[in-house]
Protein backbone atom coordinates (compact mmCIF):
# COMPACT_ATOMS: atom_id res chain seq x y z
CA UNK A 1 0.00 0.00 0.00
CA UNK A 2 1.13 3.86 -0.45
CA UNK A 3 0.50 7.07 0.83
CA UNK A 4 -1.33 9.58 -1.47
CA UNK A 5 -3.23 12.70 -1.04
CA UNK A 6 -6.66 13.01 -1.94
CA UNK A 7 -6.61 16.02 -4.82
CA UNK A 8 -10.08 15.72 -6.43
CA UNK A 9 -13.14 13.91 -6.97
CA UNK A 10 -14.50 12.30 -10.52
CA UNK A 11 -18.15 11.46 -11.54
CA UNK A 12 -18.66 9.07 -14.06
CA UNK A 13 -22.17 8.92 -14.66
CA UNK A 14 -22.17 5.76 -17.29
CA UNK A 15 -19.64 3.14 -15.78
CA UNK A 16 -19.01 -0.43 -15.39
CA UNK A 17 -21.64 -2.61 -13.93
CA UNK A 18 -20.89 -3.39 -10.52
CA UNK A 19 -19.80 0.10 -10.25
CA UNK A 20 -22.79 1.95 -9.00
CA UNK A 21 -22.80 3.94 -5.76
CA UNK A 22 -18.70 3.17 -5.82
CA UNK A 23 -17.13 6.77 -5.43
CA UNK A 24 -13.74 7.70 -7.29
CA UNK A 25 -11.16 10.15 -6.19
CA UNK A 26 -8.14 11.29 -7.78
CA UNK A 27 -4.91 10.65 -5.41
CA UNK A 28 -1.66 11.74 -5.66
CA UNK A 29 0.69 9.28 -4.40
CA UNK A 30 2.89 10.57 -1.34
CA UNK A 31 6.12 9.50 -0.53
CA UNK A 32 7.14 8.71 3.34
CA UNK A 33 7.75 12.39 4.13
CA UNK A 34 4.20 13.21 2.50
CA UNK A 35 5.76 15.14 -0.44
CA UNK A 36 4.04 14.69 -3.83
CA UNK A 37 5.76 11.42 -5.91
CA UNK A 38 4.16 10.39 -9.00
CA UNK A 39 1.43 10.66 -11.31
CA UNK A 40 -2.39 11.00 -9.57
CA UNK A 41 -4.30 7.84 -9.79
CA UNK A 42 -8.18 7.78 -9.94
CA UNK A 43 -8.63 5.44 -6.44
CA UNK A 44 -12.02 3.87 -5.64
CA UNK A 45 -13.14 5.14 -2.63
CA UNK A 46 -13.23 1.77 -0.65
CA UNK A 47 -14.23 3.56 3.02
CA UNK A 48 -17.06 6.06 2.05
CA UNK A 49 -15.13 8.77 3.37
CA UNK A 50 -12.16 9.95 2.22
CA UNK A 51 -12.30 13.44 1.08
CA UNK A 52 -10.54 16.43 -0.75
CA UNK A 53 -7.28 17.02 1.24
CA UNK A 54 -7.03 13.99 3.26
CA UNK A 55 -3.85 11.78 3.40
CA UNK A 56 -4.69 8.15 2.98
CA UNK A 57 -3.55 4.89 2.04
CA UNK A 58 -4.89 2.88 -1.15
CA UNK A 59 -3.75 -0.71 -2.52
CA UNK A 60 -2.84 -1.37 -6.34
CA UNK A 61 -3.63 -3.71 -8.67
CA UNK A 62 -6.40 -7.09 -8.33
CA UNK A 63 -6.81 -6.19 -4.52
CA UNK A 64 -8.40 -2.71 -5.14
CA UNK A 65 -11.33 -4.48 -6.51
CA UNK A 66 -11.85 -6.24 -3.20
CA UNK A 67 -12.42 -3.40 -1.43
CA UNK A 68 -15.54 -2.81 -3.55
CA UNK A 69 -18.84 -3.40 -2.78
CA UNK A 70 -19.03 -5.67 -5.81
CA UNK A 71 -15.25 -7.31 -6.20
CA UNK A 72 -15.28 -8.32 -9.79
CA UNK A 73 -15.16 -5.33 -11.31
CA UNK A 74 -12.30 -3.22 -13.15
CA UNK A 75 -10.67 -1.20 -10.51
CA UNK A 76 -6.71 -1.10 -9.77
CA UNK A 77 -6.45 1.71 -6.76
CA UNK A 78 -8.64 1.74 -4.13
CA UNK A 79 -8.24 3.48 -0.61
CA UNK A 80 -8.28 1.48 1.94
CA UNK A 81 -8.19 3.71 4.97
CA UNK A 82 -7.87 7.36 5.84
CA UNK A 83 -4.33 8.36 7.94
CA UNK A 84 -4.65 10.40 10.64
CA UNK A 85 -0.69 10.40 11.24
CA UNK A 86 2.41 9.06 9.93
CA UNK A 87 4.74 8.76 12.88
CA UNK A 88 7.75 7.25 13.82
CA UNK A 89 7.66 3.86 14.74
CA UNK B 1 9.14 -11.39 -0.60
CA UNK B 2 11.44 -8.59 -0.30
CA UNK B 3 13.85 -7.15 2.40
CA UNK B 4 12.94 -4.02 4.57
CA UNK B 5 12.72 -2.13 6.93
CA UNK B 6 10.32 -0.50 9.89
CA UNK B 7 10.36 3.11 9.54
CA UNK B 8 7.34 4.73 10.47
CA UNK B 9 3.64 3.43 11.72
CA UNK B 10 0.32 4.92 10.10
CA UNK B 11 -2.33 5.42 12.08
CA UNK B 12 -5.82 5.31 11.23
CA UNK B 13 -9.11 5.15 12.42
CA UNK B 14 -10.99 5.19 9.55
CA UNK B 15 -10.07 1.79 7.41
CA UNK B 16 -11.22 -1.19 5.96
CA UNK B 17 -12.55 -3.90 8.73
CA UNK B 18 -9.71 -5.96 7.22
CA UNK B 19 -6.86 -3.85 9.11
CA UNK B 20 -9.07 -3.70 12.32
CA UNK B 21 -6.37 -4.29 15.69
CA UNK B 22 -3.64 -4.56 12.94
CA UNK B 23 -0.56 -2.59 12.80
CA UNK B 24 0.21 -1.18 9.57
CA UNK B 25 3.96 -0.66 8.90
CA UNK B 26 5.37 1.95 6.69
CA UNK B 27 8.46 0.39 5.30
CA UNK B 28 11.91 1.40 3.49
CA UNK B 29 12.70 -1.48 1.12
CA UNK B 30 16.47 -1.84 1.09
CA UNK B 31 18.92 -2.77 -1.36
CA UNK B 32 21.11 -6.05 -1.11
CA UNK B 33 23.88 -3.26 0.94
CA UNK B 34 21.41 -2.99 3.14
CA UNK B 35 21.06 0.52 2.32
CA UNK B 36 16.94 2.01 1.10
CA UNK B 37 16.20 2.04 -2.20
CA UNK B 38 14.07 4.93 -1.81
CA UNK B 39 10.99 3.13 -2.46
CA UNK B 40 8.66 1.76 0.29
CA UNK B 41 5.34 0.39 0.89
CA UNK B 42 2.58 0.27 3.64
CA UNK B 43 2.60 -3.03 4.90
CA UNK B 44 0.21 -5.47 7.77
CA UNK B 45 2.32 -6.23 10.31
CA UNK B 46 1.96 -9.94 11.30
CA UNK B 47 4.99 -10.96 13.16
CA UNK B 48 4.88 -8.28 16.09
CA UNK B 49 7.74 -5.95 14.31
CA UNK B 50 9.26 -3.01 15.74
CA UNK B 51 11.04 0.18 14.64
CA UNK B 52 14.12 -0.23 12.49
CA UNK B 53 14.10 -4.42 12.41
CA UNK B 54 15.00 -5.44 9.01
CA UNK B 55 12.13 -7.24 8.48
CA UNK B 56 10.56 -9.73 5.14
CA UNK B 57 7.57 -7.96 3.20
CA UNK B 58 5.59 -10.12 0.94
CA UNK B 59 3.64 -8.14 -1.78
CA UNK B 60 1.29 -11.08 -2.92
CA UNK B 61 -2.24 -10.98 -2.70
CA UNK B 62 -3.11 -14.62 -2.00
CA UNK B 63 -0.47 -15.25 0.36
CA UNK B 64 -1.20 -12.31 1.92
CA UNK B 65 -4.77 -13.21 2.55
CA UNK B 66 -4.07 -16.70 3.57
CA UNK B 67 -1.76 -15.33 6.21
CA UNK B 68 -4.35 -13.17 7.93
CA UNK B 69 -7.13 -15.33 7.71
CA UNK B 70 -8.98 -13.11 5.19
CA UNK B 71 -9.32 -15.22 2.18
CA UNK B 72 -11.35 -14.58 -0.40
CA UNK B 73 -11.88 -11.24 -0.66
CA UNK B 74 -9.59 -9.13 1.55
CA UNK B 75 -8.23 -5.94 -0.05
CA UNK B 76 -4.57 -6.75 0.92
CA UNK B 77 -1.83 -7.15 -1.05
CA UNK B 78 1.22 -6.11 1.45
CA UNK B 79 2.58 -8.12 4.71
CA UNK B 80 5.26 -8.26 7.17
CA UNK B 81 6.07 -12.34 7.02
CA UNK B 82 9.08 -12.49 9.21
CA UNK B 83 11.77 -10.39 11.12
CA UNK B 84 15.35 -10.81 9.14
CA UNK B 85 18.36 -12.31 11.70
CA UNK B 86 21.24 -12.10 9.08
CA UNK B 87 21.06 -11.71 5.54
CA UNK B 88 24.54 -12.18 3.85
CA UNK B 89 25.37 -11.46 0.27
CA UNK B 90 27.96 -12.74 -1.83
CA UNK B 91 29.66 -14.21 1.22
CA UNK B 92 29.57 -10.63 3.17
CA UNK B 93 27.18 -10.05 6.36
CA UNK B 94 24.53 -6.79 5.29
CA UNK B 95 22.29 -7.80 8.52
CA UNK B 96 23.20 -9.11 11.85
CA UNK B 97 21.14 -9.61 14.51
CA UNK B 98 18.10 -7.82 13.26
CA UNK B 99 20.43 -4.91 12.50
CA UNK B 100 21.89 -3.27 8.81
CA UNK B 101 26.02 -3.53 9.21
CA UNK B 102 27.43 -0.20 8.23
Amino acid sequence: MQLGRVIGTVVATECYEGLEGVNFLLVEPLDKELQPAGEPVVAADGVHMAGPGEVVYFVASREAALACPETFVPVDHAIVGIADAVEDA
Amino acid sequence: MKIGRVVKTVVSTIHNPLFEDRRLLLCDYLGTDGKPTGDYTIAVDNVDAGAGEVVLILDEGNSARQMLGKEPDGAVRAVVAGIVDELVVEGAVVVRDGDVLE
